[in-house]
């Protein structure tokens, strides 16, 4: 295996990130501080062997986001994406 | 607004256990009963917190296996993992009564929704076929005629997760048409060598690009960028490919 595939992607901080978003947070739209991308969070690279989460643009590998529980105060750092948009059209949950 | 329920906020659960059954020798499906279930969409997930006796507790993610149902109900499909530390307890240990903490469901980006009417293309990787099944079934139980196409990756035959329910659900008229494709041991009198998905295998068990697919991506991260890389080189549009990562070792986090 490859150490440079040593990933996930943003789907699998979906839950922890839960406690903090309200709205789902894999279908929102942000862009990257650094290179400009626009992508869903869910095509972040997910880094989670650390004591916390990092995501990483898929494109620039730009830090996007640093989340860490410590002994139950929560740190996050979102500086690196300029925004994001939650798509409120696409949160239902019922069985479509 | 009518049929939309606003996401709920995400909280533990309690699940009971009411049924188990092997898929694999290493793969087990875990049925459960969720306290206050709001519903899923298919290719969500959940994650599952077991906490030992000392405090100490572990989450795992795991996808939702089965179709979208009003009951409390759901499926997961556990792979184990030899150095795993929910996984051997999850395929080996739980049994019928015992509870679980839960959270979710979790994530709406790699979902397939039934008012989808576009062809869709299926590509799993071993225990990635988990999320894929789900939307192979809520396809099923909604009547859908969606165009399903199913390209599964698995080392051997005898890793094939559902394969009685995908055989019979691609003997059917408006089926799911499958195509497997097997990385290390093929069955008797297999046409193609064993080996990993390439760009043949792609153009013949895949929908082609200009039909404009949405396509569906699960497995560990090396296969995800091995074939959605053959996928773009196909022509397929990377707005129109939704993926979804394992780790390594099958360990989602």
């Amino acid at each position: 295996m490859n150490a440079s595939m040593n990933y996930l992607d943003g789907n699998a901080a979906a839950g922890e990130l839960s406690r903090i978003f309200a709205m789902d947070i894999t279908s929102a739209e942000g862009q990257c501080a650094n290179c400009g991308a626009k992508r869903r969070f869910a095509e972040a690279h997910l880094y989670s062997h650390c004591p916390g989460l990092v995501a990483r643009c898929a494109l620039c590998g730009h830090v996007l986001l640093r989340f860490a529980n410590v002994q139950g105060r929560v740190f996050l750092d979102l500086c690196g994406m300029k925004y994001l948009i939650f798509d409120e059209r696409r949160q239902s949950n019922a069985p479509s | 607004m009518a049929g939309t329920a606003v996401l709920g906020r995400v909280t533990w659960r309690s699940a009971a256990v009411i049924g188990l059954h092997d898929e694999t020798a290493t793969a087990r499906t875990i049925a459960l009963a969720v306290r206050d279930w709001p519903g899923h969409i298919a290719g969500q997930h959940v994650d599952v917190r077991l906490t030992a006796a000392d405090g100490y507790s572990a989450v795992r993610s795991y996808s939702i296996a089965s179709a979208p149902s009003s009951d409390g109900r759901i499926e997961l499909t556990v792979e184990r993992l030899p150095s795993g530390e929910v996984s051997p307890y999850l395929t080996q240990q739980v049994m019928i009564g015992d509870d679980l903490e839960l959270r979710g469901p979790i994530g709406g980006w790699f979902v397939w929704r039934r008012d989808q009417t576009e062809p869709i293309q299926l590509v799993a990787g071993g225990s990635g076929i988990v999320p894929l099944m789900a939307m192979v079934r809520s396809r099923a139980s909604a009547g859908s005629i969606a165009p399903f196409r199913l390209l599964y990756s698995v080392r051997e035959p005898e890793t094939v997760f559902y394969r009685d329910e995908l055989r019979a659900l691609s003997n059917q008229g408006d089926s799911v048409v499958i195509t497997y494709a097997y990385t290390r041991v093929t069955p008797k009198d297999w046409p193609r060598p064993a080996g990993r998905i390439d760009a043949e295998l792609i153009a013949s068990g895949t929908w082609p690009s200009n039909l404009r697919p949405s396509s569906y991506v699960c497995g560990p991260t090396s296969f995800v960028e091995h074939t959605t890389g053959l996928l773009i080189a196909a022509g397929h549009d990377r707005e129109k490919i939704r993926t979804e990562r394992f780790g390594a070792t099958g360990e989602r986090k």
